[in-house]
Parts: structure tokens; sequence; C-alpha cells
């Protein structure tokens, strides 16, 4: 394309996804490179972006709606960006460097970002569609919820992930009589080891949630109106609200109609390039080494490599070990790296259940790779920060468990 | 002092040594030196300032028990009496024995030795105090023909030299030494030592000769024909008041013909034998003091007879400041004596002998079955219980199981002996655990009566607390068993005055030479006896005051009137070291603790000083054992096996080890030396050679070790290695174990029982595990560390937050299992000073801020200030402050 009598125009950067992938990438573009695109943001839900983890805080009525957002409305504008919120796109059209929206709208690029996000998991349950299930993902689903919340009534969460037990609090907070189902032998396996686990469920039980782990969903009862959940073994619990928290999946629809490369996320290069030369994608839609991150932090380490790429400067993602924390309040939560170690890995382990604390530390070839704290997680961020340098913890072994002000004085 | 003045406090004597201290005792548990006692003035050392922190009811025996179920007395004494009565009816009366002890006291003693003696018709009773004054008693009798200690503690006072041999009297008896040390600050007494190891009293004499083990007899032989050949003897002495001289001198001169043969035999420089024999000769006023170091010999009464000589052929002998001073290691080994306590005596001092002897304590005590010849003495009476030949015995306070040398057969043998009394006011000793019967005895400050120290003071013991259950004084049950063998006429006490009376008339009985004579005490009343002085025998009839000073008149109690001067010859202990046993193994007392422990192993101050059964050894010697400070050692001899803790020390010198006789099985399992001690007897004497076995060293290869501290009291038995000390609040068990860290975990965790909800930490890899277990109010009730050999921590900030009673923040909860003190850590270092528990680390910093002197550091820190059993080693940590502990002896030599 030849510009010729015309200053250079600026690149066209189209984000679609206006969560908290979208508008972390166009913060860091803004920040390398203010004066490189012009910036158009297409979300489909009717607001700009707003911290999705603070969902359970509004949930549980410790904030509001407004208080989550991440930019005040006016900052899109001051900082050149186009936002397009309730703009649901319908195609693709790689070749024509275009996407198409629903109300007919095409809006054109130079370079193109995927940032959709992901679809919470809705299971093939008899009754999953009636009235009262909801799922947990944004703020229509905060609202559909705290439509049915109410004290003395019921709700049951299937799914006992973080999501879910974050639901099964806030619904708690609202006078609600919470049950969590989940399929599992402890909850947040994929986060927690068996102990730290217990740890939590005893922590969550004495919130006033019941706990049913190992517990299968046969179908969610009710005709207009859900009134309850029935499991594999017979058992019928009553429900005004069903939650669902057993998953979420990447969205790849439109990618996958445009001919992008799909696993089960977009498939993404280190620059988190699509198998298309200009489409970019990163979140929880992109699928980079074979996994699809689910948490802020390599959600945010995405938006900083592809920023730096779209600068024009060399950026590789490069995977990070990831530490979760359980935004309950009263219940301190921490894992981190590889915490179910295995062979060739050792275990430090400091358990108090009078004090309801738990540390369990996994070391492999004296470097620190994993980490799960429970009922005290001051050293959460020495832990972190150790697992991430891979420094040689071998002399300050002795002390480690119980953080740095001990290990700076070994 | 207002104490002082508080009628409720009781007049009574120490428990321990044979020092005899007067201590006031109190209706609370509270004790403290007696101003108005002649033997301390006052004065109360260690131990016996910890006698109100032994007088708790944990661990007492109080009730009878016959095969460990509770039963009355009159069953139980009816037993008792129905099983001697069928040994002696089946197979004679030296069928059956007693084993009694010098914890008794003398009217106890007299009790059992007349039951035995007169009426059962054997001599087979011995006690403990054959394993401590046998030879001393036999060196006397040989010599003086009387058991006689001629000195009296104004002699320590009196004399411008005192030697001190096999003698830590530092240490054993403190309250005496303390005597030594003022009178060298006031009248520069000197102070020479002989030893071989450099002991606390070795360290604080003035000349230390680090004598080779067992060749005393060559170093006052020589000094005898060191004296003959400089013209140094009291020839007129000799002439008039002796016997035996030139044989004893020739005897002398073979073993030692010039000072380099002495110095080459003892392993001793020549200068430092010369200056040894110089300073005797020229010092008229020498005391003597002999002790354990002298007396557990297989020569120890040659070794006595040799020093004894010495004092004869210079005529230093019955004179205010000289004498040979026999230290005694009982509170009543004296008194034992005087009632014939030893199975080679009869009662008041008479023997087996002479006829006369016989006839009269016949007479006395209308005996018709009075035995005739002597009985078995403790080693051979133990080997004939094991043979099967002694069908019954009455173990009386003593604990042979963990005394005795060659221990293990004496735990076979008390094991198939066919009925075991025990009568203890303990209930768990090693021997207790054989018994068939136990019976409660009263304890010190509940029974009431005399002993006799080592300068003849007869002092009464008196009660001040009730007797606690069911608990009898041990004259009660002795005198309950005769009448109910028939010799009610002959045992109708009422109480100990009863018994005292009696023993005071026999002893001036048809007296003809006897110094022995305590008559004049025979007519006291109730209240006579109940208020009586302090008083040093004899008391002949007619006179109340005592007698301070003996052999005053150059007269002895012999047929002749002569004493007695013994030919005796150097010969070698009775094993050799050999290369499958090449270093010599000897054994002693601790500064803090008592025999075996039963009462000073339960005060936590006391047990401070070493918490541990340990092993001295020397350091070229455990790095040819492959042995590392801190590491266990088994020490295995031909006899068997004991264990310790290794302390590498040049106190003696390579080739020679040390072990504290103190442990038993109760407190650490093979902590005791006695296993491996050698059962070889001095023939005249029967006292066992206690102080030199050969043995063999060797490292006890370990996984883990862990320390465990406890409210309760527990044995671990499921674990290879185990001591248990009192602390404040509990116990401190040391473990350690060969296998894996993890099992020594499992190990220590099965004593606990199961808590889920004890806060831990586990690092397998590095082998540590330490968990905490509280109460439902989180009070700490149980702790154990897990660590890797040598790498437990101080322990001693543990122990001040286990003593506290109040529950445990989340910081002591994480300090606890980080192992880490959360303030400033001082590590306190061995424990020097146990009135203030003052530790080596504090000392050493004080001098290293400018204490010089004892003052200064007793100022700085109050160590030192109260017994001052401390002050010798405190004076070592100055000198080792000034130029290290290699400093010279300081070597005086005569003017």
């Amino acid at each position: 394309m030849h510009h010729l009598s015309t200053p250079p125009s600026r690149e066209r950067l189209l984000v679609i996804g206006n969560g908290m992938a979208g508008i972390r990438l166009v913060e860091e573009v803004l920040e390398r490179a203010p004066d490189r695109f012009d910036i158009t943001i297409l979300g489909a839900e009717p607001r700009p972006a707003y911290n999705r983890i603070l969902l359970s805080p509004v949930l549980a009525g410790e904030r509001v709606a407004d208080d989550i957002l991440i930019h005040e409305p006016g900052w899109y504008a001051r900082h050149g960006v186009t936002l397009h919120t309730g703009v649901t796109v319908q195609a693709l059209q790689p070749e024509a460097r275009r996407v198409v929206a629903t109300d007919g709208r095409a809006f054109t690029y130079d370079r193109l970002v995927l940032a959709t996000g992901s679809d919470p998991v809705v299971p093939p349950l008899p009754g999953v569609r009636l009235p009262g299930v909801v799922r947990f993902r944004d703020v229509e689903d905060v609202t559909s919820m705290l439509a049915q919340a109410g004290a003395g009534r019921r709700a049951v969460v299937i799914g006992g992930g973080l999501l879910g037990l974050e639901a099964a609090y806030g619904l708690v907070r609202r006078g609600m009589a919470v049950t969590v189902l989940h399929l599992m032998p402890h909850l947040m396996e994929r986060q927690l080891d068996a102990e730290a686990a217990g740890l939590l469920r005893g922590a969550l039980e004495a919130r006033g949630i019941a706990i049913l782990t190992g517990a299968a969903t046969q179908e969610i009862t009710g005709t207009d109106h859900v009134t309850g959940v029935r499991l594999v073994d017979g058992q019928t619990l009553p429900a005004d609200l069903v939650v669902l928290a057993i998953g979420v999946r990447p969205r790849v629809e439109l990618p996958r109609a445009a001919g992008l490369e799909i696993a089960r996320g977009i498939v993404v290069d280190d620059a988190l390039c699509t198998s298309r030369p200009g489409i970019y994608a990163l979140g929880e839609c992109a699928e980079h080494r074979g996994i699809c991150h689910g948490l802020v932090a390599p959600l945010y380490e995405m938006a900083r490599a592809l920023a730096t790429h779209l600068a024009g400067e060399a950026g590789h993602y490069v995977p990070s070990p990831t530490a979760t924390r359980l935004k309950v309040t009263g219940i301190d939560l921490f894992s981190a790296g590889d915490f179910a170690g295995g062979p060739g890995s050792e275990d430090i382990v400091l358990r108090d259940p009078r004090m309801g604390h738990y540390a369990r530390l996994v070391v492999r070839d004296d470097r620190l790779v994993g980490a799960v704290l429970c009922g005290d997680t001051t050293d959460a961020g020495f832990f972190f920060d150790l697992i991430q340098s891979g420094r040689d913890i071998d002399p300050i072994r002795d002390t480690l468990i119980f953080g740095p002000a001990l290990c700076a004085a070994a | 002092m207002t104490a002082l003045t508080t009628p409720a406090l009781v007049r009574t004597t120490c428990p321990y040594c044979g020092t005899g201290c007067g201590v006031l005792g109190g209706p609370s548990p509270v004790t403290a030196g007696d101003p108005g006692h002649p033997a301390n003035h006052g004065r109360v050392c260690t131990k016996g300032s910890a006698l109100g922190e032994t007088l708790s009811l944990e661990n007492r025996l109080l009730h009878p028990m016959v095969k460990g179920e509770r039963t009355g007395w009159e069953t139980a004494l009816d037993l008792v009496a129905a099983r001697f009565r069928a040994a002696i009816e089946t197979h004679g009366p030296e069928s059956v024995a007693f084993y009694a002890s010098g914890q008794l006291l003398t009217e106890d003693y007299y009790v059992a030795n007349k039951l035995m003696k007169g009426f059962i018709g054997a001599a087979n009773i011995d006690t403990n105090s054959r394993l401590c004054m046998a030879s001393s008693v036999a060196g006397h009798v040989r010599a003086f023909g009387e058991d006689i200690v001629p000195c009296c503690y104004e002699d320590l006072d009196e004399a411008d030299l005192v030697i001190l041999v096999g003698s830590n009297a530092a240490w054993c008896h403190p309250i005496l030494f303390r005597r030594l040390t003022d009178a060298r600050a006031r009248r520069g007494t000197r102070l020479v030592a002989i030893d071989p190891r450099r002991s606390a009293t070795a360290s604080d004499c003035d000349l230390f000769l680090p004598i080779h083990p067992g060749t005393d007899v060559l170093l006052f032989n020589g000094l005898l024909a060191h004296l003959a050949r400089i013209g140094a003897l009291d020839k007129a002495y000799l002439e008039r008041s002796t016997a035996g001289f030139p044989a004893t001198l020739a005897a002398a001169q073979q073993d030692a013909p010039d000072v380099e043969t002495v110095a080459r035999g003892c392993g001793l420089e020549v200068a430092l034998v010369e200056a040894f024999y110089a300073a005797f000769a020229a010092t008229r006023r020498v005391v003597t003091v002999y002790s354990q170091g002298v007396n557990q010999s297989s020569h120890g009464t040659d070794k006595v007879n040799a020093i004894i000589n010495c004092h004869l052929a210079t005529g230093r002998i019955g004179a205010p400041g000289m004498g040979p001073f026999s230290f005694t290691g009982q509170p009543n080994a004296m008194g034992g004596r005087e009632v014939g306590g030893l199975a080679n005596q009869l009662a008041a001092h008479a023997g087996f002998t002479e006829a006369a002897d016989l006839d009269r304590v016949r007479d006395f005590w209308r005996a018709p079955r009075l035995a005739e010849r002597p009985g078995l003495k403790a080693v051979e009476l133990f080997n004939a219980l094991g043979e099967g030949r002694i069908r019954a015995l009455w173990v009386m306070g003593t604990n042979p199981a963990a005394s005795l040398p060659d221990a293990a057969r004496v735990r076979a043998a008390l094991e198939s002996c066919d009925f075991l009394v025990v009568s203890d006011c303990v209930a768990g000793t090693d021997t207790a655990r054989h018994a068939d019967v136990l019976l409660p005895a009263a304890a010190w400050g509940e029974k009431a009566g005399t002993v006799t120290n080592s300068e003849r003071r007869i002092s009464r013991q008196r009660a001040f607390m009730p007797l606690p259950g069911e608990a009898r004084p041990d004259w009660w049950m002795l005198t309950q068993v005769a009448r109910r063998l028939g010799h009610g006429a002959a045992f109708a006490y009422d109480s100990p005055a009863d018994i005292f009376r009696e023993h005071a008339a026999l002893s001036g009985f048809r007296n003809e030479r006897r110094l022995f004579d305590i008559s004049g005490l025979a007519d006291l009343s109730d209240a006579d006896y109940e208020a009586l002085d302090p008083v040093q025998w004899p008391v002949p009839a007619g006179q109340r005051a005592g007698t301070a000073r003996l052999l005053t008149q150059g007269r002895f109690p012999t047929p002749d009137g002569r004493a007695r001067l013994v030919p005796v010859r150097q010969a070698a202990p009775a094993h050799a070291p050999s290369t499958a046993a090449p270093l010599v193994l000897n054994t002693g007392r601790l500064r803090d603790q008592w025999h075996t422990m039963t009462r000073t192993g339960e005060v936590p101050r006391l047990m401070a000083q070493a918490a541990e059964a340990f092993v001295a050894v020397h350091p070229l010697d455990a790095a040819a054992a492959g042995l590392r400070e801190g590491d266990i050692a088994d020490i295995t001899s031909a006899w068997g096996r004991a264990r310790g803790r290794v302390r590498l020390s040049d106190d003696l010198s390579a080739g020679q080890i040390f072990m504290p006789m103190h442990w038993t099985d109760e407190a650490m399992p093979f902590g005791s030396p006695g296993r491996a001690v050698n059962p070889d007897c001095d023939a005249v004497s029967g006292q066992p050679e206690l102080k030199h076995t050969p043995v063999r060293l060797s490292p006890v290869p370990l996984g883990w070790e862990g320390l465990l501290l406890s409210r309760r009291r527990l044995r671990p038995e499921n674990i290879d290695y185990w001591a248990r000390t009192p602390i404040e609040g509990g116990h401190a068990y040391r473990l350690a174990g060969s296998g894996a860290a993890e099992d020594g975990m499992e190990r220590a965790l099965h004593l606990l029982g199961d808590d889920a909800g004890r806060a831990e930490l586990r690092d397998q890899r590095r082998g540590i595990f330490r968990c905490a277990i509280t109460d439902d109010a989180g009070r700490m009730l149980d702790y154990l560390m897990i660590a890797a050999p040598g790498a437990l921590p101080d322990p001693d900030w543990l122990f001040t937050m286990f003593a506290s009673t109040g529950p445990l923040d989340s910081q002591m909860r994480r300090s606890l299992l980080a192992a880490r003190s959360s303030g400033p850590v001082v590590a306190a270092g061995e424990i020097v000073c146990s009135c203030f528990g003052i530790g080596s680390e504090a000392i050493r910093q004080a001098i290293s801020d400018g204490a010089r002197d004892t003052a200064a550091l007793g100022a700085a820190l109050k160590c030192g200030t109260n017994c001052g059993s401390c002050l010798p080693e405190l004076r070592r940590f100055i000198a080792a402050g000034e130029g290290g502990r290699e400093r010279a002896m300081p070597c005086f030599l005569p003017s």
C-alpha cells in the first residue's frame, strides 16, 4: 500500500474483547508506543472494562459494580482509544483485514488482537437452562444471582474451584443457605493439596457454607424455575439458585470460522501471534505451548509481551510460575508453582491446626518450585519471588518456611 | 536471716556427703545451713542448698507393694518374715542377707545388724559403704588396731600443708574444701593434689601431681624412703609408739630406691615429686586427706597404710593441724561402721577375731545364735545371690543394680533371686524393678535418728515433715520383721532414742581399749536425745562432751598400745590395659549429683551441670576411636558396656577416660559405668576397684538426635538412646537413634500418643522434625525436636519457654517450630554456678569484660556468692581467661 501524498497514517490496531486482557494490552501499547496505533476496542459487554476478579466482593456486597471499573469512561477518549461497547462480533475476515459485528458494522485493522476470554462451561445436564441457573462470569451474572438472593433462600454452587467458592461466599454473605458441590475429593484441587483444601473446607464450613465433595450432579430440577439439584447418589438438594462454576472454555468460534489454528484455545507463538500473521491472541482465549492460562498474572505478562512486539521490539511471552490467592475475607490461601511435588521433589511442611496454619514448600534440586500457604500468607511474596527467581535455597533451607526475617538472621 | 528466727525451723543434718553439715529444715520446703553446726557453720553446697527442692512426692514409694500390687503393711511384713523364716529353716541362716546403705541412720543400721548377726545368726549384712570406705576402715584397723579417724575439721584450719590424695573435695566435699581454701587465704596453707585427673580440686591446688593410675603406694613409699634418707623421721615417736618400722622402710626402699624411680613409675616429672617430698619433709603440720581415689582400688588398703606410714614415721598424728584424714562419702558411713554395718565387723567396733569380742556382744544382746564368722562382702554377696546361695535378700536404701561393679551380673542375680525385698523412699530404681516386695521408707526430713560424719561427729537428723502415705522408718520395718521372726523381746523399741541408748550402752560394755565409746550418752532421756547437740565420739561414761582429736598421747587401741607401720609394696591394678581394651576407665562424682540421682536427679538446677552421662576423653584417644565432641560412645570392657556423651578433655592423660558414677537406667539406660567396671576387689577390704577398668571406646552410629520436653515422666524404651533430666515444669529427654530421622520421629511421636492438634514442622530430606503439643488453652504439654546428629540447637531458651505455664501465642508457636528464640539468643553454656544458674558463656563474657577474680565475678553475676562450690571452677575460668588453661601449675618449693 502506498500513501504517497498523505502523511504516514497510523496503523490501526483493533482489539476484540474489553476484558482484563484487552484493556491491559492497550495500556501496555500506549506506554510503549503511544503514537503508533489508532486503537479501537470492541466490547460485547455494555460497560467499559472492569476488574473481573472483584466480582466476588460485589456479589458479597463488599463493593458495588461501579467500584470495579478499571478506567473511568473518559479515560478512553483522553488516550485516543475508541471504545465500542455492546458490540458483538459476528465474523472475522482476515483477507479483508476486517471484522463484522452483528449490527452490520465493519471495522478494519492493520493488526488484530483477539482478547475474547472464555465462557463458563455449561454442563449437559437436564434443567441447566432453567431460570435461576446462572453462571458466574460478568456483572450481569452477579445481577442475576442477587435477584435470587435473600435471607433464608437456598443456593447450590456446582464447582468447588476458586470461582465457585467465591460465589458461595458471596451468597452466604447475602444471607443464603449455600451448598457447594464438588466432583473431586477435595476443593480447589488445581491449586491446593489435600491438606490445605481440608483447612479451607473447615474455614468455609465455619462460615456457614456446606460442602459436598465427590458430589456428581444428575440433574437440575424444576419446571419454570429451578427448585433443586439431584445428585447421582439420589440425594436432592432444594435450591432457589444454582450457580455453575465448573470451569471455563476459551471462546474460539470466530477464529475457528476464520480458519485460524485452534486447539483448545487459539494457538499462538511466543510473540502471541496466531497462525495468521497480523492476528494476535492473548488471555484466556489463547493457547500457548499447549496451555490455556486462566489467571491474571500470565495474562498481564502476555499483554506486556504482545505490546512489546507490537511496538516493534522483540517481545516474547515466557510462561512463569503462577500463584493463586483466594479472595474470601478471613481465609488466607496462597498457592504457587508446582505445589503437587512428586518424584524428585522434597517437601518442607509446617502445620499448626489449632492456629489454622499450614504451609508446604516444594523443593527440587535446591530450588523452591512450589508453595501452598493456608492461614498465614504473609510470606507469600517471598516464596513466590524465590520460585520465580530459581535461587539456590540450600543455605537458607532450615529457616526458609519461617519467611524472610528468619532467613536474613540465618 | 529472718528465717532463722522462725520457731518452726528444725535443726537437722544434710543427707549427702560425709561432711555432715547442719541444715535447718522448715515446714515449707525451705532449707538453709545451720550457723550453729560446727561442721559447716551455716554454709551449704549446691546440693545442700537445693534440699528444699527435693522434697516433692514425685517418684516416691508411698505404699507397700507385693509383686507390683499395692498391699497393706501387715501383709507385706508377714510375707517378708515368712519367706526369710522359710529360707533360714530350709537352707540355714547364711542363706539370707541384708544389703544396707550409708544413707541409713545409725539406729536403722543398728537394728538391721543386730537382727542379722545376733538373731538370724549369720553375718550376711553388708552395705554400700563397702564401695566407699572399706579400704580406709581396713587400713585404720591395720595401723591403729581400730577404725579410727584421728583428725577433726579444725585440723584442716590449722594445717600448713594439706595433701589431697584421690579426693575431689572441691566437688565431693565442697564445704570442707572451702575450709581449706579459706585457710590458704588466711594462713597460707599450701594445697597439694595427687590424682590422675585434673579435677576441680587439682585445678585449685598449689601443686598438682597427675599421678599414673594406681601408683599411690609407690609415691608414698618413695616419700617414706626419702624422709628416711634425709633424716626427717621422728625416731622418738617411732620408738615409743609404733611397731613394724624396719620392715616397712625396707619394703619402701625396695619399691623406691630413689626419686627418679618414683617419678618414672608414677609418670611424674622428677621436679614435681621432689617438690612434694620437700614440702612434706619441711612441714610439720601436714594433713593427708584421702578418699575414693585411694579406697576404690584392688590395693586400696595398702594405699591407706602407705599414707599412714608416713604420718606415723614423722609423728605427725594426734596433734593440731596434722594426721591422715579419710573423707567419707556418705552421710552415715561412719555411723554404719560403729554399729557393724559391714559384714566383717560385729558391733561397736567389735570384730570376729577375738573371742572376747564375740562374748561381749553375745552377752549384751542375749543372742545365743550370734554369728561367729564374717559374712559376705558386697561383691561376694551378690555373687552368692547369683549362684543361688542367698535365697532371700533385703536391700535397704541403696541401688546395687547401678552402683556395684559388673552390674550386668548383679542385675541377673537380683532377677534370679528367690525373694527380694527392697525398702526405699523412691519407687523407681534399677534395683526396685526386680523386687518381690517393696517397702516404703521414710525419707530425709521425715525420719529421725543420728548420723556420724567424717570427723566422728554424731549429729541428729530430725523430722520436720509428716510421714507421707504409708512410709515408715527402716528401724520400724526391721523391728516388725524381727518380732514376726520370734525375737520380740530383743526388738522392743518404740523410738530411735530407745535404739540409740542401747547402742551407746553396748559401746561401753566391757570396753577395755576400744576408742569407740559413747556410753556417756547411754542414759539420755527422750528429751535429751531430742535436743542432742552435735558431739564427737568418744563420749565415755560420765561425760557428755565429745573429743575432737584422737591418738594425742601416742597410745593406740592395739594389744601393745603401739601403732603398726605396715610394709606395703607397689602393685599394679588388677587388670592392665590391652590391645582389646587400651583405655583405663576412671569413675567419680559430679559436684551437683548425689549417688544414683534419686534425689538430686529430680532438681532442674542440679541437673544443669550435666544433662547426660558423659565420658571425658582425651582428644588423642577420641581421634583414635573416631569420636568427636558430642558423639555418643560405647565404653566396652570384658564385663560389659556403658554409654556416654563424649566430652573432649585434657584433664586426664591420653589413655585414661572418666565417667560420672551417677546415672542409672531410670535416667539414662547404660549411663551407669557399673556395667563396664571390673569386679576385682581389694583382698583385705573387699572394696571393688571402681576406678580402674580397661575398656575400649567405640562410636555409636547415629541417624538422628532429638530433644523431647514433656510434662510427663516417660520411659522411652522404644528408643535406642535416651536420657531424662528434670526441667522447670516437667522433663527433658535427649533422644538418639541409629535409624533414619523419620524413624526417630515416629518412635518419639509414639511416646506422646496421637494428637491431631499438634503444631509441627517436617523437612524429611534434612531429617528435621519439630512439634509442639498444647492443651485446649494453648499451653505447651510436649515439645519434640528431631535433627541430624549434632545439629540440635542450644535448648536453654526452650526450657525457659516450657517453664512458663501460660498459653503460647502465635509468635511462640512459630519460635518453637523454628527452634529459635524469638528474642536475642544468648547460649548459657554449661551451668557452672548452680545456685544462680550462671553458665560458662556468661562467665567468660564477664571475664573478658574485666572481672579478674571471683569476687568481681560474684559482683557481676552473683556466681559463687551463695554456696561457693563453684569457686574452684570460677578460678579456673579466670586463669583460662588470663593465659589459657595450659598455664604451668605453680610449683612451690620449700623455703
